[in-house]
């Protein structure tokens, strides 16, 4: 039953998607698939950003995130689909679309024999800016990212946030309309993941176009004009940050834990509340109205709760599962 | 994935990826100085001037004068196989540079042709630094010495090639070991570096003949000594065939680790 409803959904889906897309489409895909050693990493893909926005693509760990933007730059084959970037088709075109695109890599490759001026420096070149088009734009990059006092400092004595800043200013040295960034604040503590997210909104309000993997549910929601999760491979939502929370997930959560949370949850919670999961120690009970939930749980004392607001990351595990992923 | 066959595109972006590397060398080039050019040098007239005095002239000239040839076409081979190995290994795979460079609108063709001039960029300087110090000595003869620049250029770009074929298979540097230890070191034996060929037993000959640097050698040392190769055609035919073909198989199988 639910499996013959299925493609009809789907369907009905990207019918409206069609009736919605505007011509400012500045990267799209569609029907994108790509296998390594039989086993499908993307499965039939279809993603459309536009111009001016910041879209982000979540998923857990091998969900297919970096082999997407690997096939979208052109550096990776697919095996079937179509990839269009800033009007030219990739990967037959990958090269002149690069040419318009700013990239910050999941793990850092900045020169390390070099200064951070001589890395923007020769990051340039490649873009095919001669040396002085290039040395006059180190000032401006280098103040974006914070670094103008550093500009002659090597590279190994930069610390972790200092080395993303400088990577976030080497994917604009061409001035690019389109940055992809994968993962662009994993491993950063947060003081230095909310300046890159300062900047990125900076970026955005420029009318650049930015799409970025994460698996940081409060980078999607502050960040991100649209998203789409995707797991193994495929699009299982799409939407703003606001409409996922709204059409996937109870408005409130109540998270309890404490001694005795296994009887209670059994006894009460179901009664009270429209879904309950758990996880290790804790009983996730999602619900629209949370105050029965609570004034019951004022009645155990071994218990504890918090009260929330559902957000992305419950919409993320409701759609992604709850269960490692390595 | 399947093998990407198709012949190598050619194109001047390679050029900012040679700069990159000519870069990092300035930086550093005290130490690179002393690996490739002090070594060889000292070891030139260390056997020449020492084990030269206990011997007598070899093919017709004092010993130092023969090794002289043999010694700058073995440092044009390791400066470039070292360069093409351990050095493109390091920016190929632990730093990533190459990754960062085909995000920008530079592809992995570019990169190998870079790579491939840049290690041959390599073996002219220290084949160059070496060629110089001989004619300081007086151990070169005349203007047709002058060719063995090059020489040592194509030689350079024969080894590069072969080097980047094994770089793409590596999985660490101490891959690069079996290499050295099971074709280098026995080319640089069999092909008339520290001794005539003609002392070898004649399968080894017929089989040293297969060899770049036998070619390298026979153009290098009578243009040396101020005379003609007996076979020039030959040799150039024989070191522009590593070159071409080592650059193209490099080409196809770092496609297919990169790029798969």
């Amino acid at each position: 039953m639910s499996n013959a409803a299925t493609p009809v959904r789907e369907a009905a889906t990207q019918v409206t998607l069609a009736s919605t897309v505007t011509h400012s489409a500045v990267f799209s895909i569609t029907g994108l698939r790509k296998s390594y050693g039989g086993q499908q990493v993307v499965a039939g893909l279809d993603l459309r950003v536009e111009r001016g926005t910041c879209f982000g693509i979540l998923g857990p760990n091998g969900a297919g995130k970096t082999t997407t933007l690997k096939l979208s730059l052109g550096l990776i084959q697919p095996d079937a689909g179509t990839i269009e970037v800033l009007g030219h088709a990739v990967p037959a075109d990958a090269r002149i679309a690069r040419q318009r695109v700013g990239v910050v890599p999941q793990m850092d490759n900045l020169d390390p024999d070099f200064t951070v001026a001589e890395n923007l420096l020769v990051y340039g070149r490649y873009f095919g800016l001669s040396d002085a088009a290039a040395r006059s734009r180190i000032p401006a990059l280098l103040e974006f990212a914070n670094l103008t006092a550093k500009a002659d400092a090597r590279i190994q004595t930069l610390s972790g946030g200092m080395k993303r800043r400088l990577t976030l200013a080497r994917a604009l040295v061409n001035d690019p309309d389109l940055i992809i960034l994968d993962e662009p604040t994993t491993g950063l503590d947060p003081q230095a993941r909310h300046m890159i997210w300062e900047r990125l909104r900076q970026l955005v309000a420029q009318g650049k176009t930015l799409i970025l993997t994460t698996h940081f549910m409060e980078e999607a929601e502050r960040l991100c004009t649209r998203l789409a999760v995707i797991d193994h491979g495929k699009k299982i939502a799409e939407g703003s940050p606001r409409e996922l929370i709204g059409r996937h997930i109870e408005p409130e959560v109540v998270e309890v834990y404490g001694d005795g949370v296994e009887a209670w949850a059994d006894a009460r919670a179901q009664s009270l509340s429209e879904r309950v999961e758990k996880s290790g120690e804790t009983v996730f009970c999602y619900t629209h109205d949370a105050t029965g939930l609570v004034n019951d749980l004022a009645h155990h004392a071994t218990l504890r709760c918090l009260r929330r607001p559902a957000n992305l990351e419950d919409v993320f595990i409701k759609l992604t599962g709850r269960e490692l992923r390595d | 994935m399947r093998y990407d066959f198709s012949f190598p595109r050619l194109s001047p972006r390679f050029i900012p990826v040679w700069r990159r590397n000519f870069l990092v060398w300035k930086k550093l080039a005290g130490a690179s100085i002393l690996g490739n050019i002090a070594d060889p040098m000292i070891a030139l007239v260390a056997f020449g001037y020492g084990l030269g005095s206990l011997m007598p002239q070899v093919e017709g000239v004092p010993y130092i004068q023969f090794l002289a040839a043999g010694t700058i076409c073995m440092s044009a081979m390791n400066a470039a196989t070292f360069e093409a190995m351990y050095s493109a290994f390091s920016r190929m795979h632990v730093q990533r540079t190459w990754d960062g460079i085909m995000n920008a609108p530079v592809d992995l063709d570019d990169v190998m042709l870079g790579e491939l001039i840049w290690a041959a960029t390599k073996s002219c300087m220290s084949g160059a630094a070496i060629m110089l110090v001989v004619w300081l000595l007086g151990l070169a003869n005349g203007a047709l010495s002058l060719l063995i620049l090059p020489v040592i250029l194509l030689t350079g770009l024969a080894f590069a090639g072969l080097g980047l074929i094994i770089n793409a298979f590596a999985r660490g540097y101490d891959f690069f070991q079996y290499y050295f230890t099971l074709v280098i070191t026995p080319m640089a034996f069999v092909s008339g570096v520290f001794f005539p060929a003609a002392q070898l037993p004649s399968w080894l000959q017929v089989c040293a003949q297969a060899l770049p640097l036998t070619h390298a050698i026979e153009l290098a040392r009578p243009l040396l000594l101020g005379h003609a190769p007996a076979t020039p055609l030959l040799n150039i035919a024989v070191l522009l065939a590593y070159a071409l073909a080592g650059a193209y198989v490099a080409t196809v199988v770092t496609r297919r680790r990169l790029l798969a």
